[in-house]
């Protein structure tokens, strides 16, 4: 698996980034960045970058790169927990409203259509209305926007698995539903489903920017993706390095998580042409 | 039973749903409504003041009774008073609505101008040089984000040519066209640079898809040269994956172009919610939220008659 | 004259051509008005031959890498198509090499009106539009004998039959008159009546128009009715070419004498099974009894609505089956006959009697006495799964453990249907489809059932894997004394396998008894309008007549319950329903 992860050039390119992300994640996570990104160099304020400061200082005379570190990890700590959760409940959801059908796949696919009836950024504005801003705020507004496309995601192939030979042959054998769905539903879904929670991912990361960029996610003076992009903006024509490093990390994260979606799609399932890039 | 009246029927229970979840959502948020709705003011009450207000607003009854009220002034038109503006809810979205529909239909343009041929024209070319710069194109386009690339447009403008876009107000269509669209031109851009980005990758896969179709095949072996093979035999057939993802996307533009009015300074829907939540002006939040909402759900309906129009089997009540 | 000269073709695939060939050196010369028959069996090769002829393969991935194909053209001019650019490819085909193909449902456009796909023919080739094309293509239906063609002008393909959909399929590739029709296998995917009604139309058109045909086929009993030559493909190569009388009647290749002889051609009760446990008079109590066994689907017309109708899918169907007995039950799409099975093994819900007295008279005998072969060895089996994982989910559905005798059994039964013991570790898709039907089967004796219900079990597989099956299928019911219900629509097949055969048609058994009886004496009108249209390797050259008649809706008001039927007793072992019968 991961090696054909690597003979896929857009899986190379994409599981690369996601996998340098982690570290640089992981090392701020440690405190094993080049300065304390809290720390604020009076003296160095809007230093461009160099040797001192290779990607520069903000306003206060905070370094930008260790800043970048910590807000990675933030951004990634916030998109896999709320993918988590929403790929989870969704895929419960999704797998029981395909099996069960009837009245419960009404009700849970009705209820989906509700919360897909919001905007991704709305619904988590509503969310953002009843907890305040804050990091756990993004975590539930993500998962809540994702939760829908995961139940979604299940269901279809749960439905068209149901209807299977294997499936009915498993019935005729008197299998236990428990058995049925796990082994036989499941197991089938898995490669559909990872692809997804790659591209989820993607979205969750650009979301939880986007959040933070409006002051609504992660609160300073923590270091965040969006919310150092926000702060750049008065000051673009005299520090552009304070827009440009925030912007291109996201970027590079999102087209991170994007490649590797792609490429889990050509290698899990074949049947799926094009998409790719 | 065909698709369309399938959602025609369910339409009232998505919308009470909907409707229900944003009240009681609403109800959630801490503290009490009175507080809510007079902010500081709200120290100064007596009890017996409190009691009266929450009587006058209908605060004491049950939430069920509550939300009996509030969805028969909806059905009236009725969505209460915005604090902050001191008008009706109704009245203050639907003076910021025309703006945002205007730019949503200018970045669903930019997006479909661009989108469609380009994957057509991708697929065409499928797997040489062409159709990898598109890919690699599309691709990038699909992991920028608007916030991202509106900063770098702005950038690019002021630092480069030394031009600012005209931001804080605003120029309805019918005062000036030509200025109006000077201003939401680089909004639609930059909406729809991600748009587009996404609608040529799908058209791109799903013409791939249809041209592996046996009546693709059936149409060449027929002797239809390449240009009606494709526009004529396969683009039909590739426009629902297209049709689908516009539908949503259109959906989020109308209440998600949030991100977009704040960095282009546009008194849009997006920044009014915004501002609401800010200032806690719990009546416009549900409000707008509602009407959001109950847009993309007529945006929905009109997808599935695009389905209704484009493929002949879902007319005829297949699935 | 020589209409077409093909010599040393190589045709490959991917990257590298040169490596994935799929067509190693074909070579044949078609003259006008001839027909020639392309004959072999999945993978062999004779599609993408057809392909290349008008270079349709160009855009399958596929690549000419060796050979000419030379085409006399209407003018006289001489082209050489493996040369050709698209700008000529498209100039000749439609206009002089035209097209049908395998799926008629799918190989129209879905979003195009009939009439609209039609008159495209008339307006490339014939420059003709509106009014004119619409006429045109009025005609070209008619010539196909489409009823009430005006109103089919106006409707989109998923609103007519498969059998009409070929036929429309063949009227727009006739509008050109080419001078070439290739067919591949133009009636795979259609019932046995619909074949053979579309075999008598083309031959009808080759007589009336002199065009030359190249007909594609798996099925060597179809080119007796049709062809002049027939060449035979094995594996990229024509291993045989020759006059149909001289490659029919004296096969020089292995592998056409295999084609001819060892795989099932149907032979009007002639090959039917001489060891039915009924044959001394004295057979055993049964071991599965179906009485009224009746399938009814609501109709709904709106959602929360009452049902407006019932689909009587199967209707007072009644049957039994004494251990070591094969009952096939023939019938077309729609006949209801894999609903019947379904009901038996409890998929759908049915009412009436099953009983399954002396199931339980064995050794060892199962707590699932009636286990099922699908269809699709594709499809049923869970792609995810180890073959160790398939062998033991019976086991495990009625709540053992995998212990050492479950392996010893697991171990003796892939023995037993010729696969390797070491494969339990593998997936299903390391096997070729022969081989996983063999694992399905495996699968179904595991529990040691008395009755092994077998739905279309070998329809999906090529000829000569067919015939293996088949062979493998009756030394297990000598071996375990197996009761067979084997379903088909495939009347070769089931002469090879059935002691008995039921006849189902519309939901409703029509004849059942003895397969010999009934295969070589039908006496309902439908059992023998099936067996007429069965191609049959000496039926040299007959006409069939056109049949139009169809069956009617099964949709009956609620609670619509039909008269009982009336059966006339035709022989020892061998009933038929009165109406109808001759």
């Amino acid at each position: 698996m991961i090696r054909a992860i690597f003979h896929h050039p857009s899986g190379r390119i994409g599981g690369g980034i996601v996998l340098v992300y982690l570290v640089l994640a992981g090392l701020g996570a440690l405190g094993l960045t080049p300065h304390d990104p809290l720390m604020q160099y009076r003296l160095d304020r809007l230093h461009p970058p160099g040797a001192a400061y290779w990607l520069g200082t903000d306003l206060f005379g905070r370094d930008i790169a260790s800043r970048l570190m910590v807000g990675i990890g933030q951004s990634f700590f916030v998109a896999f927990l709320s993918v988590a959760a929403a790929a989870s409940v969704g895929t419960v959801l999704g797998l029981t409203a395909a099996w069960v059908g009837r009245l419960w796949d009404g009700v849970v696919m009705r209820s989906m259509d509700v919360l897909l009836a919001f905007p991704a950024i709305l619904l988590a504005l509503l969310i953002v209305a009843i907890m305040g801003p804050g990091t756990w705020t993004s975590v539930l507004a993500i998962a809540f926007v994702y939760m829908p496309i995961f139940t979604r995601v299940v269901r279809g192939p749960a439905l068209s698995l149901k209807t299977r030979e294997f499936v009915d042959a498993a019935r005729t054998f008197g299998s236990s539903t428990r058995y049925i769905l796990t082994r036989h539903l499941l197991l089938n879904i898995v490669a559909p489903l990872t692809v997804q929670v790659t591209l989820a991912l993607a979205w969750a990361l650009l979301t939880e920017a986007g959040l933070s960029f409006l002051g609504l996610g992660t609160q300073p003076p923590a270091p965040s993706l969006g919310l150092m992009l926000s702060d750049s903006r008065n000051l673009m024509e005299t520090a552009p390095w304070l827009m440009i490093a925030p912007g291109v990390t996201i970027m590079i994260g999102i087209l991170g998580f994007n490649l590797l979606g792609d490429a889990l799609r050509d290698i899990l399932d074949p049947k799926t042409r094009g998409g790719r890039a | 039973m065909n698709l369309l009246t399938r959602r025609l029927a369910t339409f009232p229970l998505v919308l009470i749903g909907v409707s229900s979840l944003v009240f009681f959502a609403i109800r959630l948020v801490p503290g009490d409504a009175i507080t809510a709705m007079l902010g500081t003011e709200a120290g100064l009450l007596t009890d017996a003041q409190r009691a009266a207000l929450q009587a006058y607003f209908g605060l004491d009854k049950p939430w069920i009774v509550q939300y009996g009220h509030w969805f028969w002034g909806l059905l009236r038109g009725d969505m209460g008073i915005s604090v902050t503006y001191g008008k009706p809810v109704l009245t203050v979205i639907l003076q910021r609505f025309p703006l945002t529909l205007e730019l949503a239909l200018l970045s669903m343009v930019i997006a479909l101008l661009i989108g469609v041929p380009a994957g057509v024209f991708a697929a065409t070319r499928n797997e040489r040089a062409a159709d990898l710069a598109v890919r690699i194109g599309a691709m990038i386009g699909q992991s920028t984000p608007s916030f991202v690339f509106g900063l770098l447009i702005i950038y690019v403008l002021s630092a480069g040519f030394g031009v600012l876009p005209v931001m804080g107000t605003f120029t309805p269509i019918w005062q000036d066209p030509l200025a109006n669209l000077g201003q939401l031109i680089l909004p639609a851009i930059t909406l729809g640079a991600a748009f587009a980005a996404s609608v040529t990758r799908i058209a791109r896969s799903a013409m791939l898809d249809v041209l592996g179709e046996d009546y693709v095949r059936t149409a060449r072996s027929r002797g239809a040269p390449a240009r009606t093979v494709i526009w004529r035999h396969a683009l039909p057939n590739a426009l629902i994956p297209v049709v689908t993802l516009s539908g949503i996307e259109f959906g989020y533009l109308l209440g998600g172009a949030v991100i977009v009015e704040q960095i282009f300074a546009l008194p849009g829907l997006g920044r009014m919610v915004l501002d609401a939540i800010l200032q806690r002006d719990y009546a416009l939040v549900q409000g707008a939220v509602l009407f959001v909402a109950f847009n993309f759900m007529i945006v929905n309906l009109l997808v599935d008659l695009a389905y209704f129009w484009l493929d002949p089997r879902i007319r005829a009540g297949g699935q | 004259m020589t209409l077409l000269s093909v010599s040393g073709l190589h045709v490959g695939f991917g990257r590298d051509p040169k490596a994935g060939e799929v067509v190693r050196g074909v070579s044949f010369d078609l003259a006008a008005g001839q027909t020639l028959a392309i004959v072999g069996e999945s993978g062999s090769g004779k599609s993408v031959t057809a392909l290349s002829l008008n270079r349709l393969v160009d855009f399958g991935g596929g690549t000419i890498t060796e050979g000419s194909i030379r085409l006399t053209r209407a003018d006289g001019d001489v082209l050489e198509v493996t040369q050709a650019d698209e700008a000529a490819m498209t100039r000749v085909r439609g206009a002089e090499i035209g097209m049908i193909f395998q799926e008629p449902m799918t190989s129209l456009n879905p979003v195009l009106t009939v009439g609209a796909q039609m008159e495209e023919a008339f307006r490339l080739h014939r420059g003709l539009a509106g009014a004119a094309a619409r006429a045109a293509a009025k005609d070209a239906l008619d010539r196909v004998r489409i009823p009430d063609v005006a109103r089919r002008l106006g409707d989109y393909p998923h609103q007519l039959s498969g059998g009409m959909l070929q036929r429309v399929m063949i009227a727009s590739v006739l509008a050109c008159n080419p001078r070439l029709l290739i067919a591949d296998e133009p009636t795979t995917a259609l019932d046995v009546t619909v074949q053979a009604q579309i075999m008598a139309l083309l031959g009808e058109l080759k007589q009336e128009t002199g065009m030359a045909m190249i007909f594609i086929t798996h099925d060597i009993g179809l080119v007796a009715g049709i062809a002049d030559r027939v060449m035979v493909m094995q594996d990229g190569r024509a291993v045989e070419q020759g006059a149909l009388a001289e490659v029919l009647d004296h096969p020089q290749h292995d592998y056409t004498r295999h084609l001819l002889h060892a795989v099932p051609h149907f032979a009007n009760g002639r090959a039917a099974r001489q060891d039915g446990p009924r044959a001394g008079g004295a057979a055993a109590a049964p071991v599965l009894t179906v009485q009224d066994l009746v399938v009814r689907f609501p109709v709904k017309r709106r959602m929360f609505a009452r049902a407006k109708g019932e689909i009587h899918a199967v209707e007072r169907v009644s049957f039994d089956l004494v251990p070591g007995e094969t009952l096939g039950i023939v019938g077309e799409s729609g006949s209801g006959k894999s609903t019947a099975a379904r009901a038996i093994l409890g998929l759908v819900r049915s009412r009436g009697t099953l009983a399954l007295p002396g199931a339980d008279t064995r050794a060892g005998a199962s707590q699932r006495p009636v286990q099922m072969v699908f269809q699709n060895p594709y499809a049923s089996l869970n792609p995810r799964l180890t073959v160790e994982s398939l062998l033991a989910e019976p086991v495990i559905a009625t709540g053992h453990g995998i212990d050492d005798a479950v392996r010893a059994r697991m171990a003796q039964l892939l023995a037993r249907v010729d696969l390797p013991t070491n494969c339990l570790g593998r997936y299903p898709h390391e096997f070729s489809g022969g081989q996983r039907q063999r694992l399905c089967i495996a699968r179904a004796l595991m529990l040691n059932p008395s009755v092994v219900v077998l739905d279309e079990a070998v329809s999906a597989l090529d000829v000569s894997v067919q015939a293996r099956v088949l062979e493998l299928l009756v030394d297990l019911q000598r071996e375990f004394g197996l009761a067979y219900l084997f379903i088909s629509h495939d009347m070769a097949v089931v002469e090879r396998i059935a002691h008995r055969i039921a006849v189902v048609h519309a939901g409703q058994i029509v004849e059942i008894g003895d397969a010999a009886a009934v295969l070589s004496a039908p006496r309902h009108s439908y059992t023998r309008r099936l067996i007429s249209a069965v191609p049959n390797i000496d039926r040299r050259h007959v006409r069939f007549t056109l049949d139009t008649s169809t069956v009617g809706s099964l949709l009956r008001p609620p609670g619509y319950e039909p008269p009982m039927a009336d059966w006339v007793q035709v022989g020892p072992d061998h009933r038929a329903r009165a109406e109808d019968t001759a």
